[in-house]
């Protein structure tokens, strides 16, 4: 899948809840509409972070898995998150 | 001003909350919340304030720890007996957490130096901790006079109450109760006692109504009067009017200025 990222973050050093928080505060930056593109680990990352990202009101746009076993997430800020 | 990642960890059950998030914990950051009363009420309120992130705190309390305060005043451990309370409520907010700064005044609040003191760091929100009417209309009028809001609080024996007032929102403490009772009408928790953990309860009720009020979130308990009895296990929550005719925030106010009244004879010691 083809998306261009305004900006990048690389979760995959963290553990949960704080892979989510990152995702939560780096996104709050962000302009409405902006694409986030994030690096995160198969498991427990790749279940819950778009989940909690998703009840938040962000659009989950992909997520897909990488050769090394990394997930790479793309989401869309939600309007007034 | 980012949060770090230090402060992403030790806030991140804030963070997640919608209602708080990265912007919500950076507001309780840069918030200014002065506690008057280091003991019963003030010293929970305080440490959840602490631990919360509360960027500054103030203390203000003339009294020294004694060994009959441990039994509920969390915040000063056995080997702060004898010391000042703020010194040592300081010296626990500096060990839960170094984001906070801490301002002591070690003094007594008074119609001379009580609007200096709330106006000192130009704080955001009062927390009433203290344990005697004339302190308590005390900062009630002061507070209606320099427009702050604050969280007023009692507790005796196995009851306690709190009510928020808010500038320009509903009434003001002195609404309901016009003046303090005559000196000795009404025992202190020194002659009545008190189960310790009615402070905890309740201070950290006041706690909560900061926070709530420093993110702009939820309904205050401004226009209500919260009263928990320990006993029977029962809250509850009484609407209070504003009293249009209130001598310090009605219509016509005669107490433009905050007043001294006379202290019951057991608390001057």
């Amino acid at each position: 899948m083809n998306i261009k990222e305004d900006e990048f973050i690389d979760i995959t050093d963290l553990v949960c809840p704080i892979t989510f928080v990152k995702t939560k505060i780096t996104l709050e930056d962000m302009e409405d509409g902006q694409i986030l593109k994030v690096r995160l680990n198969d498991g427990e990352p790749a279940q819950n972070v778009p989940r909690s990202l998703k009840e938040e009101g962000h659009k989950v746009l992909d997520l897909s898995k990488n050769d090394d076993g990394t997930y790479t997430l793309f989401v869309e800020k939600g309007e007034s998150v | 001003m980012a949060l770090t990642d230090k402060q992403m960890e030790r806030y991140s059950r804030h963070v997640i909350l919608k209602q708080v998030g990265g912007k919500g914990q950076q507001k309780i950051l840069k918030s200014k919340v002065l506690v008057i009363g280091t003991g019963g009420l003030g010293a929970p309120a305080t440490m959840y304030l602490a631990a919360a992130g509360v960027g500054n705190i103030g203390l203000v309390d003339f009294d020294t720890v004694d060994l009959s305060n441990l039994q509920r005043q969390i915040i000063h451990q056995t080997a702060d007996v004898g010391k000042a309370k703020v010194k040592s409520g300081e010296e626990t907010i500096n060990a839960m957490n170094p984001d906070i700064k801490v301002t002591t005044y070690n003094e007594k609040v008074t119609a001379a130096n009580i609007c200096d003191i709330i106006k000192d760091k130009d704080y955001d929100f009062v927390i009433d901790g203290t344990d005697n009417f004339p302190a308590k209309f005390l900062i009630n009028d002061a507070c209606v006079i320099t427009k702050k809001p604050f969280s007023h609080a009692g507790i005796i024996r196995f009851e306690g109450q709190t009510m928020t007032y808010v500038p320009g929102k509903g009434p003001c403490y002195r609404c309901v109760f016009k003046e303090p009772p005559p000196p000795d009408a009404v025992p202190t928790c020194r002659q009545a006692g008190v189960l310790g953990v009615m402070g905890g309860v309740i201070g950290t009720l006041q706690a909560t109504e900061a926070l709530k009020y420093i993110l702009g979130i939820g309904e205050l308990l401004t226009g209500y009067l919260l009263t928990y009895n320990a006993l029977t296990m029962t809250f509850r929550k009484v609407k209070l009017p504003k009293n249009k005719k209130c001598a310090v925030c009605g219509e016509n106010p005669i107490v433009l200025n905050p007043v001294d009244y006379e202290a019951n004879a057991c608390d001057m010691r």
